[in-house]
């Protein structure tokens, strides 16, 4: 049984600029072997740190990371047709979050499909091998028992499977800013509604239960998806790479635990006792991997 | 050309219905997890749907077979055998979301008439043209988040024809990248054809209000004489900041009738209601309605007015992303 790799998926959220170059600065230094970055929400706020990309790029590639450029994950307008277009120039792999990126890949480029992409069984992935995709990050709504079937599919086909172990999860997206709505503007004339919630906007129900946090056109769960509880069995699956999502509070140190946790230096308590220590208070979640509710939590039982 | 009218049948007598009602087409899917509507007592036998499929031929109507659903892993014969058995019942096309399943198609039935879902939520000319290159689609139902001049400047740039929903239930999310109703019930769009199923729903009456709850979650409350919509997710009602309220959306309908002189100039091949749920009465009215439209705009007539206000949900209706304000 190998280790599995640890790999940063894109930031979902909008930073401010400096903490997004601070954030990626850390990466560089942190214990993970993949970094996915670039813009997959929403194409308005890449200007603000598009000319930082190419140095973030250089600084984790220094830090012996290997690098790869996230497509946006709803492509309509033509700005972001022609965006999605231009990912391969950066250099680095693309993760194509939305077919569009298919069109435009260089011939013969490998690429890797990211976890907004539906990819459910073994025909789609045997599709994608085909056209040169050398990793697929699953779709966080599949089941351990799914994964087991992909993870030996993948291995035939010299595919890498990563599977989605931390944080809050991309539940859907919409042509709609839900920001926006909020604060009574549209889409067009958002003013950056969402700048001010670097983890998401709560979305409580009318009982004041937590439930799911807006992010622009995204939608996410409230909790943070952890799957301390089934390293092992992703590990004996076949799973190649877990995928960390970035999140603004100690993130460098939820890198640690895993690391700590795959290696063997910690159990799946540790690991959830550490992530509470470093997250805040949030509320934990595997039941997608359990087969269940997404919002059910192996460590609810104990 | 006349504007093609799709209509929904999630039986075999709201078929003969739509069919009689002047349908040009229906839509329908198995009785199984196969198709995103797979609601009990819903959808089609493997012998009502040949019986259906004949009786639609001798009108003149087309039956288009929905397997539109995300196949299982090591699970993907249920599907197979489906898009199998739509060609063997003489469909007239089939409707599929998943790659997998459009190559599986493509390389056993080539003959077989492919339309792309909704469900794979093509939204832009490039995606489109990419799908027609690798599985020789023919029709691509357009997802819910484009404006009409979006249509328009993705006609401009394909050649296969689009169809677009003009009438019924209004996905907010984009369509096939919603896990919303699994995060809360277990159960999803893509991997079993349900959204907030009714199994899932509670009502808790308190004093004088009715609470509605998907999956324990308290998404709706009305005093006790007032409506209690049904708590579909994304039009539930919720707290964020300050606010309360429709925070995604509110529950209302979509009705884009009088766009659909719009719809044909942007180059629109056909228009699609929604409601395999709905009864045979109901898809009878709608579908005799919007015959009326498009033939008035075949004819150069103008448009009937407000003709299917009574028909939609709560009497609230939208015209939804086709106008770009309401993103």
């Amino acid at each position: 049984m190998t280790t599995m790799e640890l790999a940063v998926g894109p930031n979902q959220f909008f930073w401010k600029s400096d903490d997004w170059s601070g954030f990626y600065a850390g990466l560089a230094k942190a214990p993970v072997d993949r970094v996915v970055l670039g813009e997959l929400v929403c194409s308005k706020r890449l200007p603000f740190y598009q000319d930082r990309i190419p140095e973030a790029i250089s600084t984790l590639q220094e830090g012996g990371k290997q690098v790869a450029m996230t497509s946006l994950a709803l492509v309509t307008l033509k700005r972001e047709r022609k965006m999605t277009g231009e990912l391969a120039e950066m250099g680095v792999e693309v993760e194509v979050n939305d077919l569009t990126a298919l069109k435009s890949l260089p011939e013969g480029a490998a690429f890797s499909v990211g976890p907004l992409v539906n990819v459910y069984n073994e025909s789609t992935l045997e599709w994608f091998a085909r056209l040169g995709a050398t990793r697929i990050c699953l779709p966080p709504e599949l089941s351990l028992q799914s994964v087991e079937v992909l993870a030996r599919r993948g291995a035939d086909l010299g595919v890498a499977i990563e599977v989605w172990g931390y944080g809050r999860l991309p539940l859907a997206i919409s042509g709609r800013c839900y920001h926006a709505r909020l604060h009574g503007r549209a889409k067009d004339n958002c003013l950056f509604a969402c700048e001010d919630d670097p983890d998401g906007l709560r979305v409580s129900t009318l009982e004041d239960q937590p439930f799911l946090v807006m992010n622009g056109v995204q939608t996410l769960s409230d909790s943070y998806a952890c799957a301390a509880y089934q390293i092992e069995a992703l590990s004996q699956a076949g799973v190649s790479s877990l995928r960390l999502s970035p999140h603004s509070q100690g993130f460098a140190r939820i890198c640690q635990l895993f690391r700590q946790r795959l290696q063997g230096a910690l159990d799946a308590d540790g690991l959830v006792a550490g992530v509470r220590d470093t997250a805040g208070d949030v509320r934990l979640s595997d039941g997608f991997l359990q087969g269940t509710c997404g919002a059910d939590w192996s460590g609810a039982r104990s | 050309m006349v504007m093609e009218i799709v209509c929904p049948a999630g039986t075999p007598a709201a078929l003969r219905a739509a069919v009689q009602a002047g349908a040009h087409t229906v839509y329908c899917g198995f009785a199984d997890e196969t198709n995103a509507r797979n609601f009990p007592g819903l959808n089609f036998s493997r012998d009502e749907m040949r019986e259906g499929v004949a009786f639609a031929h001798q009108h003149g109507a087309r039956v288009l077979i929905a397997i539109n659903t995300y196949p299982r892993a090591g699970d993907e014969a249920l599907w197979h055998r489906a898009v199998d058995d739509a060609v063997e019942s003489g469909a007239d096309a089939v409707i599929l979301a998943d790659p997998g399943l459009l190559a599986y198609t493509a390389t056993h039935h080539p003959g077989m008439r492919r339309h792309l879902s909704v469900q794979a939520a093509a939204a832009n000319a490039d995606i489109i043209n990419f799908y027609q290159a690798s599985f020789d689609i023919k029709r691509v139902v357009l997802p819910r988040v484009l404006s009409v001049p979006e249509i328009a400047q993705i006609n401009a740039e394909i050649t296969v024809e689009t169809e677009v929903f003009v009438f019924g239930g209004l996905c907010v999310m984009a369509e096939g990248r919603c896990s919303l109703s699994s995060y809360a019930t277990g159960k999803s769009p893509n991997m079993h054809g349900v959204c907030s199923p009714p199994s899932h729903v509670e009502y808790h009456e308190d004093g004088g209000r009715l609470d509605a709850r998907l999956g324990g979650y308290t998404i709706h409350r009305a005093r006790r004489d007032e409506p209690a919509p049904y708590p579909t997710l994304c039009k539930g009602c919720f707290r964020a900041g300050e606010k309360q309220g429709h925070l995604f959306e509110d529950p209302v309908s979509l009705n884009a009738e009088q766009l659909i002189p719009q719809l044909a100039r942007a180059g629109v091949t056909a228009l699609k209601i929604e409601g395999r749920q709905r009864s045979r009465s109901y898809v009878a009215q709608v579908v005799r309605n919007f015959r009326a439209a498009v033939d008035a705009l075949e004819a150069g007539r103008p448009m009937p007015q407000g003709m299917l206000a009574r028909l939609t949900e709560g009497q609230a209706t939208t015209s939804g992303a086709y106008n770009k304000t309401w993103r």
